[in-house]
């Protein structure tokens, strides 16, 4: 694995530092999502502060992470886009970013719990929270009721 | 006029040929943003060969005159070829697993875009290019001084 994936409290937080290659990006999706899963994050920061091409695969590549990491239950922020990529890709079609973005990674940390604190909020009212869950799906949260019940 | 030629086969060399038209861009002085335009064609069109054609090759080119910079690019296989080329040039075309933004997002970034393909043979030649003006700015022109931002006194609001 040549990017790694850090877990800091309940977020995920990952760098991409090197080209990847098309196969390499895929098996990053991957293992991505596996150690959301098998973690239990409730975020994801994608750091594409070192990338200098992110072309219409990589885009999409992206994309579908943090659509594949918001659907497992958690949230996704890719942070860092380099002023002459973020010209690139819109310059080749708007529809090629469509994920949440920050400048950097002071401000991906803030918008991630923000968007945590968003998702438990509207699973705090709605019936989901029945299982004591934090925003994860159904079943995850009937999951973690057994190890953190009753602390909500 | 130098020439750097990147055999193309597999996605390894995707990497190499762009990394390659980036630093040719870099020497003769294009902006960060022409090297990141020239890189990222380079690397929806090589992508193409290694996904449709298994093997080709990329030819990168300094053409540059007193006038212009100018870098021209040749990606050319001998693959299966486009059936319909006029349908691979328009949005969200696409015969393989990508967006099918690979070619026309390619010609929106780049100033010139050609592709001939037959069964056997397909080439596509782009260039980016500038006028020498806009990219180096005369000597002993002075850089624009940027006005300092505004003091504003501290927490003095109520």
């Amino acid at each position: 694995m040549n990017v790694p994936l850090l877990r800091l409290r309940d977020i995920l937080l990952t760098s991409i530092q090197v080209d990847l290659t098309d196969q390499e990006a895929l098996n990053f999706q991957a293992e991505l999502l596996h150690r959301v899963n098998e973690t239990e994050a409730k975020g994801v920061v994608i750091d594409i502060t070192a990338m200098d091409v992110v072309d219409s695969f990589m885009a999409r590549v992206l994309n579908e992470t943090a659509t594949m990491v918001r659907i497992l239950g958690a949230e996704a922020v890719v942070c860092g886009m380099q002023p002459a990529v973020a010209l690139t890709l819109i310059e080749m079609g708007r529809q090629l970013v469509g994920v949440e973005t920050t400048l950097n990674l002071d401000q991906a940390l803030d918008r991630i719990q923000q968007l945590i604190a968003r998702r438990d909020g509207v699973y705090a009212d709605g019936e989901t929270d029945r299982f004591g869950g934090h925003g994860r799906s159904k079943v995850t949260s009937d999951r973690s009721s057994v190890r953190e019940g009753g602390d909500e | 006029m130098s020439e750097v030629r990147v055999d193309v086969r597999v996605e390894n060399d995707i990497i190499i040929a762009r990394q390659a038209g980036r630093n040719v861009a870099q020497k003769i002085g294009f902006g960060t943003a022409d090297q990141t335009r020239l890189a990222t064609a380079i690397s929806e069109l090589t992508r193409n060969v290694v996904q449709y054609a298994q093997q080709g090759i990329c030819v990168i080119r300094d053409d540059s005159d007193a006038q212009m910079l100018r870098i021209r690019v040749e990606v050319e296989d001998n693959g299966p070829g486009i059936p319909d080329v006029d349908r691979a040039m328009k949005d969200g075309y696409s015969t393989g697993r990508s967006l099918g933004m690979g070619l026309p997002g390619t010609r929106r970034i780049v100033q010139d875009f050609a592709i001939k393909s037959r069964p056997g043979n397909t080439k596509v030649a782009i260039a980016i290019a500038r006028p020498r003006a806009a990219v180096q700015p005369p000597a002993g022109a002075r850089p624009v001084a940027r006005p300092a931002p505004a003091v504003r006194p501290w927490n003095t609001g109520r």
